[in-house]
């Protein structure tokens, strides 16, 4: 469909007035909403994503897109509601508690809302439980922290330890990030993923909640 | 004449500190400490204790500029004086707070533990150039809530030299005491300041109640402070020099006023460290020219207004003792030095501030010397009048052995270490072509090992153990790592 595309190319485009028009176009064309969001916005994001990690697309140009997504999504949302349509999936983001370095979480945060995730953030010097407690709240599947200093690093463990406690491995995945850490610690305190930037971690969330 | 780089004029410098007034006046800045913020407010700055947001006043900022001092001097542990930030005078440290070590076996960079500092301390001990230690990483063999103290405890324990360093949390106490264990009392510190401690603020416009706790205590205690702004143009700060420069003047001049306000005359730097955002790798260069344009722009609004300046320019983001290395922590120390900062951080890091190797700290300590003889310049000595020289020179076909030149050639030719190759071909192949990662490899090895122990006194040294061990105490650890590195 023509107007799919379109949504798409408005997308790429970072074009966040247009995209409201089609999108409005579409749903009065009675096209089902699942379609319009997966076969037109993420479809789009997919490109943008791609073209991001090619060197062809820069951050700015990402998070235009972003912007123009969550625009979409906004329209859509009481349809998506209505419909009972399952979110594509929830992260609650934070940073440790005793950390209070946000910038590369917030990039986080932006990336993930722009590829049609449901974020939560919940700031700088979060403790454990807090991002157990909001997941579990808020139904979300995956928990992402963040760490950027070597003295709250071990502290992340705690969240993984909660998980485990509480019984909910598996309901819900823990997946970390900072510049400071690595693949090997990240699988030494036993959490479900780590991921290098944002783009990866789009890449890991989709993993994480099985939309590879 | 001292060679010297200049990138704005002194009209722009004006611009940039009026507009950076203006908005500590409109826009205000954040403060979470209350003790700061009603002392602020009993100043006359206008404050709101619910928000913990103030906004300056002209006058507030004009008497912090008048009090805070332009010069002062670093004491070694030993108590004798070794850095003048006055003037143009240049001083390097190695940069500091890195995640990781460089393994000198491995090539590998990893966690760090006691034993890697011992061998740092005591290798910057022996680096000519280097003149004050910095806490360059962060020991991961001891319990969290001490690794920023445990580090200063391991720098006054073996080398001499002043050190520049910071702390994690709100927390001063143990970093304050190991100090004046040192000194022998807090006068005698306030006296002879043993180190300066770089405190950041938030971009854009915030103090958090760890870092204005620390500009408190710092200040109470005369122990002088480097101002780490670090706008990162484009992403958290505006994507032009100007701008970027703009906002760290008004993050500064804010600190200033904090520091001031609390201690009149307490010793403060402008100091910071900016850098562009690489929008395509989602990172922070540190080795961008345009991060050294930065530094060198708010370095001369530091100088114009008449404080001591820091800057964080003598390091590289590659991964390895490279061509990369190399020419941005080169080229970063020449422009930092040439703008005349007092002190320049970085030799010895890598990647992003990430990663210290030692292997680099040695080369690092060449392109330091390499600057300062840049530093001085071109100068005549006895080259007026020339013709006798000549007529030597026409009458030997050589001026290899003439007095002008064993006079004048160690004031003229600073000839670097080891690591610097210089040779030609067929020796440097006879000497087994070695690169220069693997001669600065034996150069830390030999250093390392003709450190000599500290002199500091036995008693304040058995002080400062006790200290650090009743701080381990109460971290939970039961002893502290070994320490016979
Ligand atoms: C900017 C900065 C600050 C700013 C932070 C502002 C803010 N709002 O966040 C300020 C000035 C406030 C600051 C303060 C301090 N800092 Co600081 N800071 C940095 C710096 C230069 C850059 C960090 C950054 O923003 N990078 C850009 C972003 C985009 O990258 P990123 O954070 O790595 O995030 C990316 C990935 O890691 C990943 N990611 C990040 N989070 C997550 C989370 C998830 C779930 C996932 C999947 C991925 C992911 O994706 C992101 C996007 O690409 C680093 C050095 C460095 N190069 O990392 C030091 C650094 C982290 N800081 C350091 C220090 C020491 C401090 C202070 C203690 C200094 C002091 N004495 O006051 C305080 C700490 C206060 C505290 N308790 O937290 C040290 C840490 C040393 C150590 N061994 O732990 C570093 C390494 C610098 C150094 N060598 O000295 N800092």
């Amino acid at each position: 469909m023509d107007i799919l595309k379109d949504i798409a190319a408005s997308l790429m485009a970072g074009d966040d007035k247009k995209i409201v028009e089609e999108v409005n176009q579409a749903i009065e064309m009675k096209m089902p909403t699942t379609e319009i969001l997966d076969d037109g916005l993420i479809a789009g994001m997919n490109v943008v994503g791609e073209k991001f990690r090619k060197d062809e697309m820069y951050i700015p140009e990402v998070l235009l897109s972003a912007r123009a997504m969550a625009a979409a999504v906004e329209v859509l949302k009481p349809l998506l509601i209505a419909e009972d349509v399952p979110s594509r999936g929830k992260v609650v983001l934070g940073s440790i508690q005793g950390d209070l370095h946000d910038i590369g979480k917030n990039l986080v945060a932006i990336m993930l809302e722009g590829a049609g995730f449901e974020v939560v953030d919940l700031g700088i010097d979060v403790p454990a439980e807090k991002f157990i407690e909001t997941a579990l709240e808020e139904d979300a599947s995956v928990v992402g922290v963040s760490s950027l200093l070597t003295t709250t690093m071990p502290k992340m463990k705690d969240v993984v330890d909660l998980v485990e406690e509480r019984g909910l491995s598996g309901k819900i995945k823990v997946l970390v990030g900072g510049a400071p850490l690595t693949e090997e610690f990240a699988q030494s305190i036993g959490a479900d993923g780590y991921a290098y930037d944002a783009a990866n971690a789009v890449e890991k969330v989709r993993t994480l909640v099985g939309r590879a | 004449m001292r060679p010297t780089i200049r990138f704005l004029d002194d009209q722009l410098i004006t611009r940039i500190i009026d507009e950076a007034r203006d908005l500590l006046r409109t826009l205000g800045v954040t403060i979470h400490n209350q003790e700061v913020l009603s002392l602020l407010g009993d100043h006359g700055a206008e404050i709101d204790l619910s928000t913990e947001h103030t906004r300056l006043t002209d006058e507030i900022i004009d008497a912090a500029l008048k009090t805070a001092p332009s010069s002062f001097q670093l004491f070694d542990v030993m108590g004798n004086q070794t850095h003048d930030f006055s003037g143009d005078n240049v001083y390097f440290t190695p940069g500091s707070a890195a995640v990781n070590v460089m393994d000198s076996a491995t090539g590998d960079a990893r966690r760090p533990t006691t034993a890697d500092y011992i061998r740092y301390a005591k290798l910057v001990g022996g680096l000519k150039h280097i003149a004050a230690q910095s806490t360059a990483f962060i020991p991961a063999d001891v319990a969290e809530s001490l690794q920023d103290s445990y580090r200063l405890f391991l720098s006054l324990l073996f080398c001499e030299k002043p050190v520049i360093t910071g702390a994690f949390t709100k927390n001063f106490d143990i970093i304050r005491d190991l100090q004046q264990i040192v000194r022998g009392s807090a006068e005698e510190l306030k006296e002879k300041p043993l180190t300066m401690i770089s405190v950041c603020p938030t971009a854009p416009f915030k103090w958090t109640e760890a870092a204005s706790q620390n500009l408190l205590d710092c200040a109470r205690n005369s122990v002088p402070v480097e101002y780490i702004s670090m706008p990162l143009s484009g992403f958290m700060a505006p994507v032009t020099v100007v701008g970027s420069l703009i906002q760290h003047t008004a993050e500064t001049l804010s600190g200033i006023v904090i520091s001031q306000t609390v201690n009149p005359g307490t010793p403060v730097v402008y100091g910071g460290a900016p850098a562009i955002f690489d929008m395509r790798f989602e990172t922070t260069p540190m080795g961008a020219v345009e991060t050294m344009m930065i530094d060198c722009g708010y370095v001369e609004i530091g100088k114009f207004l008449n404080l001591p300046t820091q800057t964080y320019t003598a390091m590289s983001d590659a991964k390895l003792l490279d061509a990369q290395a190399g020419l941005e922590t080169g080229m970063g120390a020449a422009l930092g030095a040439l703008a005349g900062a007092n002190s320049i951080s970085g030799p010895g890091i890598l990647d992003f501030i990430n990663t210290l190797s030692l292997e680099k700290l040695v080369v690092d300590n060449e392109i330091c010397g390499m600057t300062f003889r840049l530093l001085e310049g071109i100068q005549p000595r006895e080259d007026f009048p020339s013709q006798p020289l000549f007529e030597e020179f026409l009458r030997d076909k050589h001026l290899i052995i003439a007095d002008h030149t064993r006079k004048h050639l160690r004031d003229e030719i600073a000839f670097p270490g080891p690591t610097i190759d210089r040779a030609n071909r067929a020796r440097w192949q006879e000497r087994g072509a070695v690169t220069i990662g693997q001669i600065a490899s034996s150069e830390v090895e030999r250093l390392v090992l003709e450190a000599e122990p500290t002199r500091l006194d036995k008693g304040k040294q058995a002080q400062l153990v006790e200290r650090m061990e009743r701080a381990a105490l109460s971290a939970g650890m039961d002893a502290l790592p070994q320490r016979d590195a």
